[in-house]
């Protein structure tokens, strides 16, 4: 058995399996199929100030080895996770992060200050990278200036473990993981769904009801690859990687591009087991090429 | 039965004609109690193209073999290749997912509305209902005479009534052009229906005007099935629900459509 545990900032995981948010409710949904305490953490879904209802139906389309959805953060609120949601999750031996995102600064704000007062909650991952809303989300991810004026602010209210979500709609990812760094990040997870679109010839119509929406899945792996290789050679923090991974084989090469953990996104709708089975994938692979730990491979590209 | 996903044996696969297939799957595990209304989501392995599972309602139960069947009407490649399934093969399959329909408590007479592959979430439900001595009746409406299957299985549980688009059987016209829906409705003390859209809005409209209870089964596009990606909600009087966890099965006061 080799070495699994890995350190972001102050978050001690188990092992460097997380889920990622949008992709395993709240956990609690997974009761049926896995022991959620064995993961190294999960990323609840994207939560907001206010309650959201999210986008108009048909939210999903599938596409050549992904999918395309439009969700738009529904959620329930910040409040109600904090008073509904977050006491059935003290069960968990893991360590839960909770997906922050706004329209506004003040909206980050108010629901990272909510998040900072929650003690099992040893971190957040600020969303700035929501391709399915029309004020903020992706907007903030998007340029340096706004990438400052939100991670900045959200630091001076959060006290601990921020990692910042980064979106892969942007033409120089190395420069905005920078600036991310640079005003507060902790770490840097990537990459979010890229904004795409799916028509329905026979119709003439766009098969969602937003016309666009963010693309996940097998076939966003090589520019989620790239882009995770990329931010590692920018920046000091450690990266979450993610974007199509299926199995043990594809978080290895995450790993190799520079990611120190990686999350597990639309694999949990096709498995609900496969991050049990990444993370046994990943210690056979150590054993296989007699590594005694996962950090023998992070950065291990052989150029 | 709490939700498992589980490779499932093919024991048997029943064409009922070009388009319409029937998969009995075998788990090697007991069966718990799986209820009328609960679906099951299918892997199609080894598809270049189908990449999510496919959702079916559970058409049928054995608790003595420990079978589920699924009813399957091919519309496009996900259907096609499970309709190829080869007796002895494997299903990855999880189930059982989503609610159930409320059954009478006590003896009623209620009428069930079925079109197209929905009249799959109808069999086990209208043999549950028979089973607790309920006067079931059982209107199916299709485009001909060739697609309406499985009527014998159908009329154990109840009488059956048929419309055809193009009147090659039973009356002419949609469902609601038939009798029991129409002059007949106010016999019965409930309806359930599942089809497409235009036809369970129709229902849906008949009985509100009569104030009759009626519930829906209905579809959505699934990513997960489990209620984790949010992607199948239906608007309901209490925000957006999600078809897969807290349907398929609405009743149609809590639902917001214009009917
Ligand atoms: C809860 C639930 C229960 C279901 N139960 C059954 C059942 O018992 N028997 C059965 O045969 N089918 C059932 N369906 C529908 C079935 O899941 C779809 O027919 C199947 O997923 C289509 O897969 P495919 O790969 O063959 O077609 P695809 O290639 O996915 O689709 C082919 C074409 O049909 C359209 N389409 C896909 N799904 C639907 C849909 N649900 N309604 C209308 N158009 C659609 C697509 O937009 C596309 O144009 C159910 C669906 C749900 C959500
Ligand atoms: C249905 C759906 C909902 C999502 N919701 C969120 C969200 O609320 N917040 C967020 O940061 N990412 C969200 N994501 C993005 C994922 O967390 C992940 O970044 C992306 O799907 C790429 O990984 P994958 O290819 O493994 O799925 C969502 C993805 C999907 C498919
Ligand atoms: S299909 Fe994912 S929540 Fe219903």
């Amino acid at each position: 058995m080799g070495d699994l545990t890995v350190n972001i900032h102050n978050l001690k995981l188990k092992n460097p399996v997380l889920t990622a948010s949008g992709t395993f409710g709240y956990g609690l949904e997974y009761d049926d199929f896995i022991d959620v305490s064995r993961l190294g953490g999960i990323v609840v879904k994207g939560t907001t100030i206010h309650p959201r209802q999210g986008n108009e139906y048909p939210r999903m389309a599938e596409t050549a080895s992904g999918m395309l959805n439009s969700v738009g953060l529904q959620n329930k609120g910040a409040k109600y996770f904090a008073t509904d949601i977050y006491p059935k999750l003290l069960k968990y031996d893991t360590n839960i992060l909770v997906n922050v995102s706004g329209s506004t600064i003040e909206e980050y704000i108010a629901c990272a200050e909510i998040i900072n007062e929650l003690d099992h909650i040893p971190g957040i991952e600020l969303n700035i990278s929501c391709p399915n809303v029309k004020e903020g989300g992706m907007a903030f991810g998007t340029s340096c200036a706004s990438i400052d004026a939100v991670v900045s602010a959200v630091r001076k209210v959060y006290h601990k473990t921020m990692v910042v979500k980064l979106s892969p709609n942007v033409t120089d990812i190395g420069e905005l993981a920078r600036a991310a760094e640079a005003s507060g990040a902790d770490s840097l997870s990537l990459i979010n769904t890229l904004m795409a679109m799916a028509i329905d010839a026979e119709r003439r119509k766009p098969i969602l009801a937003t016309i666009t929406g963010g693309l996940s899945g097998p076939a966003v792996k090589p520019i989620a690859l790239r882009q995770v290789w990329e931010v590692s050679k920018s920046v000091k923090v450690p990266i979450i990687g993610m974007g199509g991974i299926m199995n043990a084989t594809d978080a290895i090469e995450f790993f190799l591009a520079g990611a120190s953990a990686i999350q597990v996104g639309t694999a949990n709708y096709l498995d609900p087991m496969i991050t049990i089975k990444i993370i046994d994938g990943i210690d056979d692979y150590l054993n296989r090429h007699k590594f005694s730990s996962i950090h023998d491979i992070i950065g291990g590209l052989q150029l | 039965m709490r939700k498992t996903v589980q490779n499932l044996k093919v024991i048997a696969n029943l064409r009922l004609n070009d388009d319409h297939h029937i998969l009995r799957l075998q788990s090697a595990d007991k069966l718990e109690q799986i209820h009328p209304g609960q679906f099951a989501n299918l892997l199609v392995a080894n598809s270049s193209t189908v990449f999510l599972r496919r959702p079916f309602s559970i058409y049928s139960v054995d608790y003595t073999l420990n079978t589920i069947s699924v009813y399957i009407k091919i519309i496009g490649e996900g259907t096609r290749a499970l309709s190829k399934a080869v007796v002895g093969s494997e299903i990855d399959t999880m189930f059982p997912l989503g609610n159930k329909f409320t059954l009478p408590t006590e003896k009623e007479k209620v009428l069930l509305v079925g079109g197209g592959s929905g009249v799959a979430s109808l069999m086990s439900l209208a043999q549950s209902l028979h089973a607790k001595s309920n006067e079931v009746a059982i209107l199916i409406g299709a485009r001909s005479s060739k697609d309406l299957v499985e009527l014998d299985e159908f009329s154990k549980f109840g009488t059956v009534y048929t419309t055809t688009e193009d009147g090659t059987q039973g009356v002419k016209g949609y469902v609601t052009n038939h009798p029991v829906l129409d002059l007949e409705l106010s016999a019965f003390q409930r309806v359930y229906s599942c089809g497409p859209e235009p036809m369970m809005k129709a229902v849906a409209k008949k009985a509100k005007e009569k104030s009759i209870f009626c519930e829906l089964s209905l579809e959505n596009t699934m990513a997960c099935g489990f209620g984790v990606c949010l992607c199948c909600i239906t608007k309901t009087i209490d925000g957006h629900k999600c078809v897969c966890t807290e349907g398929p099965v609405f009743n149609i006061n809590i639902l917001k459509w214009e009917i």
